[in-house]
């Protein structure tokens, strides 16, 4: 795969988009320790790539389809800092207002069809998101990510089948960072690689990939986009990456042998982009300048996530129906 | 007006919507091809083709995960759920997905769906294939369910289901499926949410749903002819939206109220509704409302045990006669 020909301005987009998920994340984790973030949150510290490569990728029209763990792939499409930390805070300024929270990010002016939380129930929704761009003839194409833990459910393997059967434009991307929650995903597969291993049941070429790196990455994205987009149907692509944090809020991830964290931290996918970059000619004033811009507007959105008022109470009460209400009775 | 059996009465609804609204489509296991394993979509792959009339394999979660990526991005798909039963395998998508995503995305998200699925015993297929589920559809937030119990309601029930902004499950029931009855022909549309009144009688009003509709009618002309009680009977027709009005009004009218349902006893649809009639009716309650249901076990296969449990005609006389002291 080339990735050398991927032009500037769009390496600065996919550093851009890392930085700011990167500082985005990390802002996360100091409001649950202010405990201005309440419930639970699941970071994407460490993949970022996959989401910047991906949402770099993607015509604004496209479907983004994500899992609990779906910060990343939601500020990747454009939707504010403001509007998602505002959501982890439970304020009117959230992208839906406190009715969803961390796990449930939606943003559909950004083509953010939700986040899921029940693992890989979303790989149907986004084939049938697929159907309907199909059906409709547009060229708008549904991308899934998912987990590693994700590919041992069967909505995994129904959603894959399904959208070969029809020729969908749809793309399965797992995120493989290793672990199903605590557990390494290894000892519970049946395979080594949880969705490469498995395209060829679907007719599908086996694609595995260097998830910390954003070009190839990117790279990726658009090959699968534009065989989507060309009638080519659906692709399934395993990221390898790694999740510097533990699972959730509540876990300090201390189930991981010793030296492992170190080791995937050498291949970090913000620090080493930055020096890729350096390396082919950007200037160091330019990438500082853009972690400054992203800090700059990071810490302006944390303080007007703060300043942001509480849901009205009544707002609990709508939106259970079209009608705007809750009403199942006259 | 023709005369039309309730599977027919299926498949013309389904029709009418289609060649009104492109964004309907169709799809479930052998509902296409072989036009449904009830014969309930004969003819609409023929008249629509395959790209809106979908076979799909058996994946019950991607039938309602790709109907549910559909509806939120312009289409108004009709998914098929063979036998209700199966909703288990799908369950996370009516309750979790489906249900829920207007409300967790605060709008931005709509779900315009139906799930259409063949409910109920009669068949004797026993305790896999036989069940009614309508109870717990009715316990999910977020969902409207409906229960027809004739053609005519069939087509104009699930015409408005299709019509409908929310997702809905629509429970056709296997025993009822060759039942005829006149059906109005061209466009016909009934509103989602009102009971219909099929005879009006002081001594007791019997509220019942689908294929206990036409039990509680024919008890209901045995009571009058032979007992001298004279019934009212309520066809709820969907159990949400709820037409509590049309309940109260009636219950407080005979102040005698019977549920007849055929889900199993705990957590029926009846409990939720004689709930509300003992909050808001209190005072015009002359005696114990009674439920008249499946008792809480499994179904049976053989057709004697399954007619055993059922609620039946003469179970249906006998608890009212009991209640009534007459």
């Amino acid at each position: 795969m080339s990735t050398t020909r991927i032009p500037e301005a769009t390496r600065l987009a996919l550093y851009r988009q890392m930085m700011e998920i990167r500082y985005c994340e990390k802002r996360a984790y100091d409001l649950f320790l202010q405990n201005l973030v309440k419930g639970t949150s699941h970071l994407a510290l460490g993949q970022e790539a996959v989401a910047a490569g991906f949402g770099v990728a993607m015509n604004k029209d496209d479907y983004t389809f994500c899992t609990y763990r779906g910060h990343h792939h939601t500020l990747a499409r454009g939707a504010s800092m403001l509007s998602v930390l505002g959501e982890l805070m439970g304020r009117q300024c959230g992208l839906m207002k406190g009715k969803g929270g961390s796990m449930h990010l939606t943003s559909v002016e950004h083509g953010v069809m939700g986040s899921y939380a029940i693992v890989g129930a979303h790989l149907p929704v986004a084939a049938g998101a697929a159907w309907s761009a199909q059906y409709r003839g547009t060229k708008q194409v549904a991308t899934a990510f998912f987990g590693d833990g994700a590919t041992n459910i069967g909505a995994f393997h129904e959603a894959l089948n399904l959208a070969c059967v029809w020729k969908l434009p749809v793309v399965f991307v797992c995120e493989n960072n290793g672990y199903m929650e605590y557990t390494p995903i290894g000892s519970v597969t049946a395979v080594e690689h949880p969705a490469a291993d498995r395209a060829a049941s679907y007719g599908l070429p086996r694609i595995l990939i260097d998830g910390n790196d954003a070009d190839v990455v990117y790279q990726t994205a658009c090959d699968a986009f534009d065989k989507a987009r060309a009638g080519g149907g659906p692709s399934l692509i395993e990221c390898l990456t790694y999740r510097h944090s533990g699972h959730s809020r509540a876990d300090p991830g201390k189930y991981r042998p010793k030296g492992e964290v170190e080791e995937w931290m050498k291949k970090d996918p913000v620090v080493s982009y930055r020096v890729r970059l350096l390396e082919a000619g950007v200037a160091e004033v330019t990438l500082d300048e853009i972690d400054a811009a992203a800090m700059a507007t990071l810490d302006e959105a944390t303080e007007q996530a703060k300043a942001s008022p509480l849901p009205e109470i009544a707002s609990a009460y709508t939106d259970v129906f079209a009608d705007g209400g809750a009403a199942w009775r006259n | 007006m023709a005369q039309l059996s309730y599977r027919d009465a299926v498949s013309a609804g389904i029709a009418q919507e289609m060649l009104r609204d492109k964004r309907v489509v169709l799809l479930g296991e052998d509902s296409a091809a072989a036009g449904g394993v009830f014969k309930t979509t004969v003819g609409l792959f023929e008249q629509f083709g395959p790209t809106r009339v979908r076979d799909t394999p058996i994946s019950e979660l991607a039938i309602l995960g790709a109907a549910m990526g559909a509806a939120m991005t312009g289409l108004r798909p009709i998914a098929e759920i063979m036998f209700s039963d199966f909703l288990a395998c799908c369950w996370d998508y009516v309750a979790n997905e489906i249900a829920k995503t207007r409300y967790m995305s605060d709008g931005q998200l709509e779900v315009p769906l139906v799930i259409r699925t063949a409910n109920g015993a009669g068949s004797r297929f026993g305790a896999q294939h036989s069940q009614s589920v309508e109870n717990w559809a009715m316990a999910i937030p977020g969902l409207k369910v409906v229960a027809p119990s004739n053609a005519a309601d069939a087509k104009g029930l699930l015409a408005a289901a299709i019509r409908d902004p929310d997702p809905v499950i629509f429970f056709e029931h296997k025993s009822l499926l060759g039942n005829k009855c006149e059906v109005p022909d061209g466009e016909y549309v009934l509103p989602l949410g009102q009971a219909a009144v099929l005879r009006e009688g002081g001594d007791a009003t019997i509220i019942a749903l689908a294929a206990m509709v036409p039990r509680a009618l024919k008890a209901a002309e045995t009571l009058a002819a032979e007992h001298g009680i004279s019934a009212t009977v309520i066809d709820l027709r969907c159990l949400v939206p709820l037409d509590t009005k049309t309940i109260l009004a009636h219950s407080a009218r005979t102040g005698r109220v019977f549920t007849v349902e055929e889900n199993p006893r705990l957590c029926g649809w009846g409990a939720e509704v004689v709930s509300i009639i003992q909050e808001e009716a209190f005072s015009s309650l002359k005696g114990p409302i009674v439920r008249i249901t499946t008792p809480h076990i499994p179904l049976p296969s053989a057709d004697q045990l399954e007619d055993a449990v059922i609620p039946s005609v003469a179970r249906i006389i006998a608890d009212v006669r009991k209640a009534l002291g007459k």
